[in-house]
């Protein structure tokens, strides 16, 4: 897989790619594409249009390769071509993302407050007896792993455009928080506020999904058991 | 500082973007609320479940598109 090859260096991989290295290009190619098809489409409102703006993003980074400077590493320039590209497309569909300034969708609070007690309460704003976050059983289970990655697909399906695009820039494809300020346009401040709710929603999510699965493994290991103790009594002969 | 202003608080901490004197509230309450500890930890497994769905294959390294791209990377050296 190609996330598993290490990319050289970006002083030398620049180096190779403006020396025509095409097993360098195509490494960058099969390294970042996924990333960046999974950002163009939170720009543009459909898959097509998404590879569009791939495909012209790297054609600009071809062309554009010599005037690259070095003053940001050589993926945050090539996704910051991305973004432009994906804007100036979402722009002419009427879809424009404000980074510049937080909106409604970025305001109040991330945990449910009724799951806090209340302000009469001798301990205000501490969690309620029962509504505590309880500990995860992560599964180690294959099958049990691809429906944790289905909720997780459909949590980040789920996120306003604006939240999305700034959790899987840090979270899945693993930006820093400045690079991510200096991909979208975006203070420090708004960028944390928007990670801290998209974040906030996925766990939400992942809590409801944690919280029901437990409960079945539970019920099943029951079953489990009543079956194993009556074979178990059925060998010893009993009823 | 309470549990409901802490759960607002933990990207901000993780990113170490906390003032000194929310940060030190922030960890003296974790010391003494299991329950924030466990929100805390499900933000960084929320993260870290997060990270490796960045290895899902996408559609774009359709061999036509790539055989495009990297003829046009090689007509640009010439
Ligand atoms: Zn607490």
């Amino acid at each position: 897989m190609a996330r598993d090859v290490p990319l050289p260096p970006d002083d030398e991989l620049v180096e190779r790619l403006r020396g025509g290295d095409e097993a360098a290009f195509g490494l960058v190619l099969d390294l970042w594409s996924p990333s960046m098809l999974r950002l163009a489409r939170s720009f543009v409102s459909t898959n097509a249009t998404a590879e569009e703006v791939v495909q012209e993003t790297w054609l600009a980074v071809v062309r554009g390769l010599a005037r690259f400077e070095g003053r940001a590493s050589l993926k945050t320039w090539v996704f910051r071509i991305l973004v432009n590209t994906a804007r100036t497309r979402g722009a002419k569909e009427s879809r424009t993302l404000p980074f510049s300034s937080l909106l409604p969708e970025d305001e109040g609070p991330t945990v449910d407050p009724s799951r806090f007690r209340p302000s009469d309460d001798p301990h205000p704003g501490h969690w309620n007896p029962g509504q505590q976050p309880q500990p995860w059983m992560l599964p180690e289970d294959a099958a049990l792993k691809s429906e944790v990655r289905a909720v997780l697909a459909e949590a980040l399906g789920a996120l306003p455009d604006r939240h999305r695009i700034v959790v899987t820039l840090r979270d899945i494809d693993g930006h820093s928080s400045d690079e991510v300020c200096e991909l979208l346009d975006i203070s420090p401040g708004n960028q944390r506020v928007i990670l801290h709710r998209a974040r906030a929603a996925v766990r939400a999510r992942l809590e409801t999904y944690f919280a029901t699965a437990t409960a079945t493994t539970a019920t099943s290991t029951a079953a489990a058991s009543t079956a194993a103790a009556s074979t178990a009594a059925q060998r010893r002969g009993a009823p | 500082m309470t549990c409901s202003e802490l759960a607002e608080l933990v990207t901000a901490y993780l990113d170490g973007a906390l003032d000194e004197r929310s940060e030190t509230l922030l960890v003296v309450h974790l010391d003494g609320c299991p329950a924030c500890r466990t929100l805390l930890d499900q933000h960084q497994q929320t993260v870290r479940l997060l990270a490796p769905a960045a290895s899902e294959p996408s559609p774009v390294s359709a061999p036509a598109c790539r055989d495009a791209l990297l003829a046009a990377f090689r007509d640009s050296s010439r």
